[in-house]
C-alpha cells in the first residue's frame, strides 16, 4: 500500500468526519422569530369534587369493613377548570382543563406557550375551579415588560390561591 | 419494496465503487459499518469515563466543570469531550447507513429476520443514550433538549406532574435530577450493548472489530476533526430565557424541530408508524425459503468443516446417533438455514469423480443436490465449443446469474466444491472456469467469496489440488448490476485462454500434496 494511497484514504475518511462534526451543531435552530419572547400559562391544580359529601348513617358505616370505615361518602371524581387568558385585552386562550387520572380524580394541568413581540403587553388570567355558573374563582392581572427571548411564566399556587408571574 | 431496494442498490453502488478501488474491498468502510459502530462504541465509553473523572452533578457545577474540561484542560480532558460527541454521532450515521445497506442487499428477510428485528431497540437505545448525554452538559442546547424531551413524554399520558414544569423557572431545578441523568447516561448504554449482543447472536463470525489499519485511520481522524473543531458548551442554561438559535445536532435531534411543526402527538405517530414498518419489514413480503440442507449420515464422518463454514449458525456438531465409529455427525436447524449450498461445497464427500450411481455426499440441499449441480455442467459443458471453452460458475446473486448457454447457476459461489473445478478441467469438459460471485464487499451470503478463495488458495479445507492449473480459473467478483463489467471480464478470460496450448491434464492424475498458491492464479478484483 503506498504512502499516497494512505494519505488518499485519511482524507476521504477526515473529510466524512467533519461532515458528521459540523453537522453536530450546525445549522443554528430558532424556535421562536426574532426580538418575541415566549408567555407560559402553566399551573398543576385540582379543581373541587364533582359533588358534595354525604355523611353515611350508621347502618352505612357498620356495612363497610372495620379497617374502611369512614363518615363521608365524597364523590371521587374532580371538575374541569375553566381558564382564560387575555394579552392586551385579547382572549388567546380558553379551555375546560379536564382531571387527569383514569378515574378523573387527579388535578387538572395546563402548559402552553404564547409567543409575542418583544415590548410592554397586558396579560389577564382567570380560573374557575368550583361549581359556580358564572365569574371566575382566581384572577391576575400584569404589565409585563417582555424582552427578546425572555420566558415569562404564569403559574398558580394552590397554597395562597392566587397567580404567580415571573 | 423491489423498486426502493434497487433504487438503493444503485445508490450505494456509486459510492462503494470508487470506495473499493480506494480502500480495497477488505478496508471498505461500507462494508465494515457494522464493525465501525461497534468500534466508536468502544470509542465513547473510553472517552466517557475519562470524562467522568472531571464530571460533576451539581446544578451550577455541571456546566462549569464541562467548561473546564473544554477550556482549561483542552488538551486532553476537551479533546475526549470531542472523541466523545462526535464518535456517537458517527454511530448514528453508522447505524443509519448500516441499516439502509442491509435493506438495499435483501439482508432482512427470512432467517436475517432477528438481525434486523434486534436493530430496531438499538435505535431506540442509541438516540436515548445520545439525548441523556446533551442533558448533562446543562447549556442552552441542554435546556432545549430537556424542555423538548420532556414536554414530548408529557404527551404520554403516563405522568401525572408534567416534567416539563421543572423546567420553567430557576430554582424548580436540583442537583438529584443530573444524578439521575448521569445514572441514565450509563445505564442506557449499557443496556444497548446488550441488546448489540442479542443482535449479533444468530451471525457466524460476526464482525465487531474492523480491520486494525481502518480503525487506526479512523482514531486519527477523529482527533484531526476534535482539534480542527472542539465540541463546546454554547453558554449556561438560563430557565429565564427561551433557549433559541440553539446549535443542533441533526444527527441526534432531527425530530425535535418537528415537535413545532407537526406537534408532539404527531412526533410520537411518527415514531410508532416508523418503527411498526422497520419491525414488520421483515414479512413485507416473507422470503420464499428453499428446503433447509439434510445431512446424510452415511456420507458423513463428523469432520465439522460444514458447522465450521456455515454463515448462518445453522449447523452444530451432536453426538453420534448411528453405529458408525465417528464421535459427532452434523445437524442441521432447518429455522436458521437459508440453503446457500456453502455446506455442500465445504463437505469433503462432494466430490463429482465419486463413482457411485447416484452421487451422494455428507450434507446436501433437497432442491439443488451436488449430483443435479454435476449434471447441470456435464450439459452445460456439452454446449460450449470453439477454441477458449470457458464455463461459468454463477452465484445466483452476482453479475453473472443472468448469463445462458455456458453457465450453472448457483445459491452462493462457495456451494461448489473445489474439486468440481478439478472435475470440469481434468476431464475436459472445458478449457477454463470463471468462478463469478457477488461484489466483495457486499457477498450475499457475508462468507462465500471469502471461502471460495481460502480453498482456491489452499489456505481453507477443502482445498483445490495443486494439479488444477490456476491459469484456466478466473474469479469475479461483481454486483447484479455491474454486468457489464462482469462481461468484459469473462470475454477477456476467454480471450486469454482460447490462446492456451492445449491442456495436458486429463483424469484420473496422480494425487499431489497441496502447494501454495502460484502466481498464475488469476484474481479478477475490481469487477464491481
Amino acid at each position: 500500500m503506498t504512502a499516497m494511497r494512505l494519505i488518499a484514504q485519511f482524507i476521504v475518511i477526515a473529510a466524512l468526519f467533519a461532515g458528521v462534526a459540523a453537522l453536530s451543531d450546525w445549522p443554528t435552530y430558532g424556535q421562536i422569530p426574532k426580538n418575541s419572547g415566549v408567555v407560559m400559562l402553566t399551573f398543576v391544580h385540582g379543581a373541587d369534587r364533582k359533588g358534595e359529601c354525604r355523611r353515611l348513617t350508621p347502618e352505612e358505616i357498620a356495612r363497610l369493613a372495620p379497617n374502611m370505615r369512614r363518615v363521608q361518602d365524597c364523590p371521587r371524581g374532580r371538575r374541569p377548570i375553566y381558564v382564560e387568558l387575555d394579552v392586551d385585552g385579547r382572549s388567546v386562550y380558553r379551555a375546560d382543563l379536564p382531571p387527569t387520572g383514569i378515574a378523573g380524580d387527579g388535578p387538572s394541568r395546563v402548559y402552553q406557550r404564547f409567543v409575542l413581540p418583544a415590548g410592554k403587553h397586558d396579560v389577564a388570567v382567570r380560573m374557575r375551579d368550583t361549581a359556580r355558573a358564572d365569574g371566575f374563582d382566581h384572577e391576575g392581572r400584569e404589565r409585563v415588560e417582555l424582552a427578546a427571548d425572555q420566558m415569562f411564566v404564569i403559574d398558580y399556587r394552590p397554597e395562597s390561591g392566587s397567580f404567580i408571574f415571573r | 419494496m423491489n423498486a426502493i431496494r434497487k433504487v438503493l442498490r444503485i445508490g450505494f453502488e456509486l459510492i462503494e465503487c470508487p470506495f473499493d478501488r480506494l480502500f480495497g474491498p477488505s478496508l471498505n468502510p461500507l462494508a465494515q459499518l457494522g464493525a465501525l459502530g461497534f468500534f466508536f462504541f468502544w470509542v465513547v465509553a473510553v472517552s466517557g469515563i475519562y470524562l467522568f473523572i472531571f464530571f460533576d452533578t451539581g446544578i451550577d457545577r455541571a456546566y462549569q466543570s464541562v467548561e473546564y474540561i473544554s477550556r482549561d484542560q483542552w488538551f486532553h480532558a476537551g479533546v475526549m469531550r470531542s472523541f466523545h460527541r462526535y464518535a456517537s454521532d458517527l454511530m448514528v450515521v453508522m447505524v443509519v447507513v448500516h441499516l439502509l445497506r442491509e435493506f438495499s442487499l435483501d439482508h432482512y428477510r427470512g432467517v436475517r429476520w432477528f438481525s434486523w428485528f434486534t436493530g430496531l431497540p438499538i435505535i431506540w437505545l442509541l438516540y436515548a443514550s445520545g439525548i441523556t448525554g446533551y442533558w448533562l452538559v446543562w447549556d442552552k442546547l441542554a435546556q432545549f433538549v430537556a424542555i423538548v424531551s420532556s414536554e414530548l413524554l408529557d404527551w404520554l399520558p403516563i405522568f401525572g406532574e408534567p416534567i416539563a414544569r421543572n423546567f420553567i423557572a430557576t430554582g424548580t431545578l436540583t442537583s438529584r435530577f443530573f444524578s439521575l441523568m448521569v445514572f441514565m447516561h450509563v445505564a442506557v448504554p449499557l443496556f444497548l450493548l446488550f441488546i448489540i449482543w442479542v443482535h449479533i447472536l444468530r451471525i457466524s463470525r460476526p464482525k465487531v472489530n474492523p480491520p486494525r489499519a481502518l480503525a487506526l485511520m479512523s482514531l486519527g481522524a477523529l482527533l484531526a476533526v476534535s482539534i480542527w473543531k472542539p465540541a463546546l458548551s454554547q453558554g449556561a442554561a438560563d430557565l429565564a430565557r427561551v433557549p433559541n438559535d440553539v446549535g443542533l445536532d441533526w444527527l441526534y435531534l432531527p425530530l425535535y424541530p418537528l415537535t413545532k411543526l407537526w406537534g408532539n402527538g404527531a412526533v410520537w405517530a411518527f415514531l410508532g408508524a416508523f418503527s411498526l414498518m422497520i419491525a414488520l419489514m421483515p414479512w413485507l413480503p416473507p422470503l420464499r425459503r428453499a428446503k433447509a440442507a439434510q445431512v446424510d449420515l452415511d456420507h458423513c464422518n463428523g469432520c465439522a468443516r460444514c458447522a465450521e463454514d456455515c454463515p448462518y449458525e445453522a449447523i452444530k456438531m451432536v453426538g453420534r446417533s448411528d453405529n458408525l465409529p465417528f464421535p459427532t455427525e452434523a445437524e442441521v436447524n432447518p429455522s436458521l438455514c437459508v440453503s446457500c449450498g456453502i455446506c455442500v461445497g465445504s463437505c469433503p464427500s462432494s466430490t463429482p469423480f465419486r463413482r457411485s450411481s447416484d452421487l451422494k455426499t455428507g450434507i446436501d440441499l433437497p432442491e439443488y443436490s451436488l449430483r443435479q449441480l454435476r449434471e447441470r455442467v456435464m450439459d452445460t459443458a456439452g454446449n460450449l465449443s470453439g477454441p477458449g471453452r470457458v464455463l461459468v460458475l454463477a452465484c445466483e446473486h452476482g453479475a453473472a446469474a443472468g448469463r445462458i448457454g455456458d453457465t450453472v447457476v448457483l445459491p452462493c459461489v462457495a456451494m461448489a466444491p473445489p474439486s468440481l473445478i478439478d472435475f470440469i478441467l481434468s476431464r475436459d469438459l472445458a478449457d477454463g472456469v470463471v468462478v463469478a460471485g457477488c461484489a466483495e464487499s457486499a457477498c450475499y451470503n457475508r462468507l462465500g467469496i471469502q471461502w471460495t478463495e481460502q480453498r482456491f488458495a489452499t489456505e481453507r479445507d477443502p482445498y483445490l489440488r495443486a494439479r488444477v492449473p490456476r491459469e484456466r480459473i478466473a474469479t469475479v467478483w461483481a454486483s447484479a448490476l455491474a454486468v457489464s463489467k462482469a462481461e468484459a471480464k469473462i470475454a477477456e478470460f476467454a480471450a486469454r485462454v482460447a490462446a492456451m496450448p492445449p491442456k495436458k491434464l486429463r483424469s484420473p492424475l496422480p494425487v499431489s500434496a497441496p502447494s501454495p498458491l502460484p502466481k498464475t492464479l488469476e484474481t479478477e478484483r475490481g469487477a464491481t
